[in-house]
């Protein structure tokens, strides 16, 4: 139980208790996993590449297949090159994949091994075969958080793939789109290109792991599952009318770098979880030349449906969010809609917009909610110690503190470490939307029918 | 640790029946007996060159020497503890993970602080199941992961006023009873000491706080940590406080070492322990508390459990103090049975022999019946088991119970005494990783050095199969022809599944939904699927009934579609 020490709370400048973010390298490992036929790579001491693929199994309970330099002490004195080579090597020949995707670790960057210059070396000596790409992200751990690694890899693939296209697409061919989809579950991303394709127009998703985290059990391991943006398909980048960024930490960096690039113009969107930020998603799939279907305008009001039947259930309800600043921020919009007080709002990711939006979107409904970036989960705790909420939303670490103080948790965000099925279903988009209303009605109501007293206690609610 | 209540003593008329003669002459030495492999079991004679044919030259001829085909009787001799060759797909951690992970993580009052950037700490929080529960109104610090988060001006500028801040912040919050520091990989290249802050907040503070350079690089892989965790532990906590007065009256006094309470084992082992009168010290480090390890000096005997992870102690606490060490393994019904008389032997006591010998006959009586269901369902089926340092020898008893053939076994960070038994440990050539690991040299304590046993002592003991400070290693309790693999690659394992298609497979979490969608079952040996516990006497029924579910699972009949001509090997 987490239940020592509430008061008083000193103000804590050098010890970080529970941290609500984790390091770079595990969020670049990801997004590599959404390209096709892509082996990500560790590059520094192999306890990170397993910390890593640990952590990415536990929460998608799938294979999470990623190699490393394996840095000794030698490697970490005289530079690791001769790793880098020597793994580049031993990958393609006995994993043969499309693409490496290197990033890095505090270890390679504190002693500086330059990895453009080593991927060089490595075509010198043609430990690259033919038709083959090693990409790569500058990813120190104690810089951000894993979310900024994940953006930092999401960049890398516009980096090494995006160039401009001046082909104008004939009047018949479909206008593409490419979407940066944010850290989210592939069950998010295939949830994304559904509805893009709605609306008639054509989806570059870059990275897109739906089909390699969320494989289907057929007896056969496929190393490199049916699934992921190709390198053609990142080639041609330089097609879209648009690339959409969702979610501002995670996805800006490679809209940045398409636009840069390939001379596509950006547009920065927040994560479309809930109603609001699902809206302006579509908007801009419309302002680029889509077309809003009836069936998903339909899917709308059925959101806005539930959200009038169940408003009596969530009105006035405190909650404390926590997680990635993108979900934090859309989740607390959405909450705010269906007329929930957010009163603590924690992101452990760095970042000082993530404070002025919040306090923009709260300024009105709960002006004197905490806020807080690169804020920790004891922290979050004593909050609540101080200020009870009805309802936590957050990932798993949450449950210590849910436990602690007895508040329900509805888990959202990444990780989900001790619940299974969440990123086969999704988050975002107005289906998302739908889902996580009902979930967080059913903890609310659970909580409800469990507190009852006895002649309160009702069939019909 | 919370001494179990509720434990039943075995009845003074049951110990007052045991020929304690016939127990006393009992031949604890001769092997297990080892499942035979079932034949069609496939040869591995010409496998090995198959296995490791899409290798670079390099990487084959180093893979070459750790891949052997088992002899119990003359056993090979096989390469580990080496490099692990930059690109392979490992299951390998680091040091760190070794260190702060493994050893100290479990102990339950000392706060760990991590200093490096977050996600050392992150990664090491709450993922390894160690349980404990500690007494009314005490600290326990699983749940809390701290760290000084170190950020970019902190690797420029060095780290050690932070990592001092951060201690001084911690102890003003929770006032714990000592502080640990653990170092990680930028720490050690930037050249933080987190030495010298922990000796300068010791002076501050008034309490031990003791530092670990665990930084990831050292060594080959987790196992360096676990050598540098032991040293640091013997250095600042060990024999730093006395044995309550109450628990000198009990000379049957032991301590585990290298039982780390995943799943509730140690839980288990204490009452284990408790029902036979055995006085359990401390545990190194499963449910443990500061103190407990602080006084572990005072045991009689230390039982090793994880000889991978915890020989180092072993040994510097027997040439310190005297303490002899016995290998033990808790993991299966007839393992326990045996150590449990190994323990009752040592000390040499007609009432502990007795005792212990009514306690077994009652644990196996409420065994048998679950075995005997199970064996019939399970029986003669083959198992593979790639794990750890030595769970993939200690595990293999519990599939004895039920004979399931090990077809294929390996560590996963092991040293080559603990396949091959430690009488090879003087041919053992220290290569530059492991120099690079300290080894203290540890002498007889001008006080307390007290031998336990005299050399006769051990010769009789010896006689009877108690042999202490020795491990036989895995190899001579594995078929003859099963197949060995070090450090296994995932290459390595997924041909091997094709090969063996066996009924199930023990190993890790990141290997587990690779085996899984292969659709072989996966147990897995570090966190145990969060079930367990699997140690003792219900823990051997746990398992007995966890594998029954696992290899006989209604789902596995269900992965072809019935529209499908495909068909699904299912073992």
């Amino acid at each position: 139980m987490l239940d020592l020490k509430i008061t008083p709370v000193i103000e804590r400048k050098a010890l970080r208790i529970n941290p609500a973010k984790t390091c770079q390298p595990i969020g670049a490992m990801y997004a590599a996993l959404g390209i096709h036929r892509c082996l990500p790579y560790s590059h520094g001491s192999q306890g990170c590449c397993s910390y890593h693929r640990s952590h990415l199994t536990r929460h998608f309970k799938e294979p999470v297949m990623a190699a490393t330099s394996s840095f000794t002490e030698g490697a970490s004195v005289f530079g690791g090159q001769p790793n880098l080579l020597q793994g580049l090597e031993t990958v393609f020949s006995v994993y043969d994949p499309d693409v490496v995707a290197v990033h890095t670790t505090c270890l390679s960057e504190t002693i500086g091994d330059d990895i453009p210059q080593i991927i060089g070396e490595a075509k010198n000596r043609a430990v690259i075969p033919d038709g083959k790409f090693v990409i790569h992200a500058s990813t120190p751990s104690y810089v951000g958080s894993h979310v900024v690694g994940f953006a930092t890899m999401c960049m890398a693939m516009a980096t090494y793939f995006a160039t401009p296209i001046d082909a104008k697409p004939r009047s018949t061919d479909r206008r593409q789109v490419n979407v940066v989809p944010g850290f989210v579950d592939p069950s998010d991303m295939r949830e994304i290109r559904r509805l893009v394709e709605a609306t008639g127009l054509k989806v570059t998703m870059f990275p897109d792991t739906s089909g390699v985290m969320d494989a289907p059990q057929t007896g056969h391991h496929i190393f490199y599952p049916d699934g992921g943006v190709t390198v053609e398909e990142l080639k041609n980048l330089g097609r879209g009318v648009a690339t959409l960024g969702l979610g501002h930490w995670a996805s800006r960096a490679a809209a940045v770098e398409v636009e840069n690039r390939a001379a596509v113009p950006r547009e920065l969107l927040d994560l479309p979880i809930g109603i609001g930020a699902t809206d302006r998603f579509l908007q801009v799939l419309a302002d680029r030349g889509g077309e809003i279907p009836a069936s998903v305008e339909r899917e709308r009001g059925q959101l806005v449906d539930l959200m009038v039947d169940t408003q009596q259930h969530f009105h006035g309800k405190k909650v404390a969010i926590f997680g990635d600043p993108d979900h934090v921020l859309a989740l607390t919009e959405f909450c705010r809609d269906l007329g929930m007080v957010p009163v603590h709002v924690l992101t452990g990711t760095p970042g000082k917009r993530f404070v002025s939006q919040a306090t923009e979107i709260l300024k009105a409904k709960s002006p004197t909610a905490n806020i807080r970036a690169e804020g920790d989960l004891f922290e979050l705790h004593q909050w609540i110690k101080k200020e009870p909420v009805d309802l936590l939303l957050g990932t798993s670490y949450g449950k210590y503190i849910a436990r602690a103080e007895d508040v329900p948790l509805v888990r959202v965000g990444w990780p989900i470490l001790d619940r299974a099925g969440h990123s086969l279903m999704p988050t975002l988009g107005y289906q998302g939307a739908i889902r996580l209303t009902s979930r967080m009605l059913d903890a609310l109501l659970d909580r409800r029918d469990r507190d009852a007293a006895d002649h309160e206690f009702e069939l019909v609610l | 640790m919370i001494k179990p209540d509720n434990v039943l003593a075995p009845s003074a008329v049951a110990v007052a029946a045991v020929d304690v003669d016939a127990a006393r002459t009992r031949d604890l030495g001769s092997p297990a007996p080892v499942p035979v492999l079932p034949p069609g079991t496939p040869e591995p004679g010409s496998l090995t060159a198959d296995l490791l044919a899409p290798y670079p030259d390099k990487v084959r001829r180093k893979r070459t020497k750790h891949i052997v085909v088992n002899d119990p009787r003359v056993v090979p001799q096989i390469e580990a503890n080496t490099r692990t060759a930059p690109g392979m797909i490992s299951q390998r951690g680091c040091c760190y993970a070794g260190c702060k992970g493994v050893v100290l993580g479990p102990v339950t009052d000392i706060l760990h602080i991590v200093h490096g950037p977050v996600g050392c700490s992150y990664y090491a929080w709450l993922t390894r199941r160690n349980q404990a529960i500690v007494p009314e109104g005490e600290a326990n610090y699983l749940p809390y992961a701290f760290t000084t988060d170190m950020s970019e001006n902190e690797i420029i500028f060095g780290g050690e006023k932070k990592l001092a801040a951060a201690i001084r912040e911690a102890y003003e919050i929770f006032h714990p009873k000592a502080i640990a520091v653990f170092a990680t990989c930028p720490v050690g290249l930037i050249g933080d000491d987190v030495h010298a802050v922990a000796t300068q907040m010791r002076k501050e503070l008034g309490i031990n706080v003791f530092g670990f350079s665990c930084e990831g690089y050292k060594g080959v892989s987790q196992s360096a940590g676990h050598h540098i965790a032991n040293n640091g532990l013997f250095a600042h906590v060990v024999g730093t406080e006395d044995l309550p007065e109450e628990l000198r009256s009990n000379p049957w006094r032991v301590n585990l070492l290298g039982e780390y309470n995943i799943g509730g084992d140690a839980f288990e082992l204490e009452r284990l322990f408790a029902r036979c009168g055995v006085e359990l010290i401390s545990t190194f480090s499963g449910n443990a508390q500061y103190s407990e390890l602080a006084r572990s000096h005072e045991a009689n005997l230390n039982l090793v459990m994880c000889h991978r992870s915890i020989s180092y102690m072993a040994e510097m606490m027997e040439s310190r103090y005297g303490i002899p060490w016995l290998k033990i393994n808790f993991i299966g019904a007839d393992a326990t049975a045996k150590s449990l008389r190994k323990i009752a032997r040592y000390f040499d006591d007609a009432a502990l022999i007795a005792r212990v010998e009514v306690v077994i006959a009652e644990e196996l009586a409420q065994v048998e019946p679950v075995r005997a269901e199970v064996r019939a369902r399970v029986s003669g089926r083959p198992v593979m088991l790639y794990v750890g340092g030595s769970r993939a020898h200690h595990y293999q008893h519990l599939f004895a119970d039920l004979n399931m053939p090990v077809v294929a076994a390996g560590y996963e960070f092991a040293h080559r005494d603990d396949y091959e038994g430690d009488a090879i440990r003087s041919t053992i050539v220290t290569d530059a990783d492991s120099r690079n690991i300290e080894e203290l040299v540890v002498g007889p304590d001008s006080v307390a050095y007290q031998p336990r046993k005299s050399d006769l002592e051990r010769v009789e003991l010896e006689a009877g199969g108690v042999r202490l400070g020795s491990y036989e290693g895995m190899m001579a309790e594995m078929p003859k022809g099963a197949l060995v693999v070090d450090d296994i690659s995932h290459h390595e394992l997924e041909q091997l599944i094709e090969l063996y298609r066996p009924a199930l497979v023990c190993s890790g979490i990141k290997d587990k939904y690779v085996i899984e969608k292969m659709g072989v079952p996966c147990k897995q040996l570090h966190n145990y699927d969060y079930g367990g516990p699997y140690a003792g006497f219900r823990g051997a029924i746990n398992f007995y009934e966890e594998i029954d579910r696992m290899v006989n699972a209604e789902v596995w009949r269900l992965v072809a579609p019935p529209w499908t001509s495909r068909t699904i090997t299912v073992v």
